[in-house]
């Protein structure tokens, strides 16, 4: 059985649903709405597992399931290394989120992550401490931040409002998705100009390394094709 | 495992042998002081963990720094210290570099000499690991240092090369926009311009005067004349050195008639050579890179070295060291003493020695 994991809630499984539908391939949920079990009709052989869209890259990371759908901002901050553990095979046009870097408005001096840099060293020379950047993604911050040279800087960890970690003076930067900007704008935060850290949207992902037996990897091709993922 | 553990403590005896005491520092050590230290690229490379009680605690990413402030909690008289022990070092990108290997290491505190401690060091690692026919690679990061210090540039753009010498690419930005072969920002010239403003709300921690002195300090540099293309040449020349040591030296003296600050700093090289030659190193044949070490953690400022397995360009080398003046004044308290030191993997060792 080829296992197909699919986040379990929201837009994003309303949508992927609708992305697969389009190509011949019907997912569901069966049972009653709090029950995650689902369905696949148009193919053979093709197992739903529906779980949280975090979750995704570790499944495929542990061969527990064959092909995943989740965002490309989460492959790469939970998988080191991720292309030796999976690979993308369709870009599928929603879910689209930025991972930026912001700092507030009112910093008129600071547009460019050098300017960050600069501004991190005179920030920590006046308060004592290193200048805080809140985020969940640490890993790929601290590789974005390190590529682009900017030292002086400390990461505070933020699940969640991490736009209000600057008002709330835990933090004087952050690091978070974001489709529209406008949360940023409402908490007066701006995007550095060369601040992209990662351009994310939902992506088909394969595990490099589940296990397949030759009648499974018949399936897989079948459903990539119909998919248009081959 | 075991037999890594044997030449470890065979080698820690060596050093014993050479003068030193024995220290075994935990292996749990407050996070606080090493991202103090490092910055947020030490979590990049080390376990932390932590408790209710003590709160963040790493495993120990090296031994030097809780030798150096061991040693200068003790006062700072001259020492010889020696480890054996494992180091905890995290890997997010290469599975297959160890992510807990041994070290053994020896440190050497002393103002007398400064040169004759250098090639102490460096001589004791060389004989210890000589069965293995390494190459060695030298290099200086206090001659950088005088080079950026020995600059007709103010002290704000002094202050920011040294923050950025470990950082190459950074560094390199930072030069080509003083000596003005990078175009100004866009949006920094509309700042310089009075052309940026907001009525957005400040908020955070950081101040409006912050802001308004960085603004200042922006103006002041823009105002500054270029760095010299002859003075550039020159830094370019000094980072480009990359030759025998009596070739690199010969090299580095005909860059004092441009840049004068470097003299101090070249004398220094010439007593070491001097003093790994006294000490039976074929300084005739020993590399030096003015480059070297650039990318290594930052507490270097002065001799640095490693020492190489040529035919597995794969392995990170099998020892390494320098000299860390600054480490112990940032440990010190109000006191310092300039020290040097060096750690060998003997799990390394033992792997090449099985190849040969």
């Amino acid at each position: 059985m080829i296992k197909l994991g699919v986040p379990s809630k929201g837009r994003l499984m309303d949508k992927t649903f609708q992305w697969f539908e389009k190509r011949g391939v019907t997912l569901s949920r069966t049972g009653s709405d709090r029950e995650y079990a689902g369905a696949v009709d148009g193919i053979d052989g093709v197992a739903l597992v529906l779980l949280s869209a975090g979750e995704v890259p570790r499944e495929l990371a542990a061969g527990r399931i064959h092909l995943g759908v989740t965002g490309t901002d989460l492959i790469h901050e939970k998988l080191p290394l991720w292309e030796q553990q999976v690979e993308p095979m369709a870009e599928m046009g929603f879910g689209h989120a930025d991972l930026v870097l912001a700092v507030p408005q009112a910093w008129i001096d600071v547009d460019l992550t050098d300017d960050l840099d600069a501004a991190a060293a005179a920030f920590r020379a006046a308060h004592g401490f290193r200048l805080r950047i809140a985020t969940k993604y640490h890993r790929l911050v601290r590789d974005f931040l390190r590529d682009a040279g900017v030292a002086d800087y400390a990461i505070v960890d933020s699940q969640g409002a991490t736009e209000g970690t600057v008002a709330n003076e835990t933090a004087e930067a952050i690091a978070d998705i974001t489709s529209s900007g406008e949360t940023l704008r409402a908490n007066h935060l701006k995007i550095l100009s060369d601040g992209l850290i990662l351009a994310s949207q939902a992506t088909l992902w394969r595990s490099r390394v589940a296990e397949v037996t030759d009648a499974e990897r018949a399936v897989l091709a079948t459903l990539l094709d119909r998919l248009g993922a081959d | 495992m075991t037999q890594a553990r044997e030449r470890a403590h065979a080698l820690r005896d060596r050093f014993i042998a050479a003068g030193a005491q024995l220290v075994k520092p935990p292996i749990l050590q407050p996070a606080d002081l090493l991202l103090d230290l490092y910055g947020e690229d030490i979590r990049a490379r080390a376990y932390v963990t932590s408790d209710a009680l003590r709160g963040e605690q790493m495993l120990r990413p090296d031994f030097t720094v809780p030798v150096v402030q061991m040693h200068m909690a003790n006062g700072a008289d001259s020492a010889r210290y020696t480890y054996a022990g494992k180091v905890f070092r995290r890997q997010e990108d290469d599975p297959d570099r160890a992510n807990e290997y041994l070290q053994v290491g020896y440190e050497l505190f002393d103002g007398t000499n400064p040169a004759a401690a250098d090639a102490e060091v460096f001589a004791l690692i060389a004989d210890a690991v000589s069965p293995l026919n390494l190459r060695a690679a030298t290099g200086d990061i206090g001659i950088l240092m005088a080079a950026v210090d020995g600059l007709d540039i103010s002290d704000r753009r002094k202050a920011a090369l040294r923050r950025h010498i470990w950082r190459p690419r950074r560094f390199r930005a930072l030069l080509d926009r003083f000596s003005g072969r990078s175009p100004v920002p866009e949006t920094r010239a509309a700042l310089l311009a009075g052309n940026a403003t907001t009525d957005a709300p400040l908020t955070g921690l950081r101040r409006q005067s912050e802001i308004d002195a960085r603004i200042a300090a922006l103006q002041a540099d823009a105002a500054e004349p270029p760095l010299s293309g002859a003075q550039m040449e020159c830094l370019d020349a000094l980072l480009n050195v990359r030759e025998t040591l009596p070739f690199a030296l010969a090299q580095m003296h005909t860059l004092c008639a441009d840049l004068p600050a470097l003299r101090p700093a070249v004398k220094r090289i010439d007593a070491r050579a001097e003093a790994l030659s006294a000490r039976g190193i074929d300084v005739d044949n020993l590399e030096f890179e003015a480059s070297f070490g650039r990318t290594s953690m930052e507490y270097y400022d002065g001799f640095v070295f490693g020492f190489y397995a040529e035919q597995r360009p794969d392995l990170p080398p099998v020892a390494s060291g320098g000299r860390y003046d600054a480490l112990t004044r940032r440990l010190g308290q109000g006191q310092e003493i300039p020290a040097v030191g060096a750690v060998i993997r003997p799990g390394l060792m033992d792997e090449l020695e099985g190849a040969a």
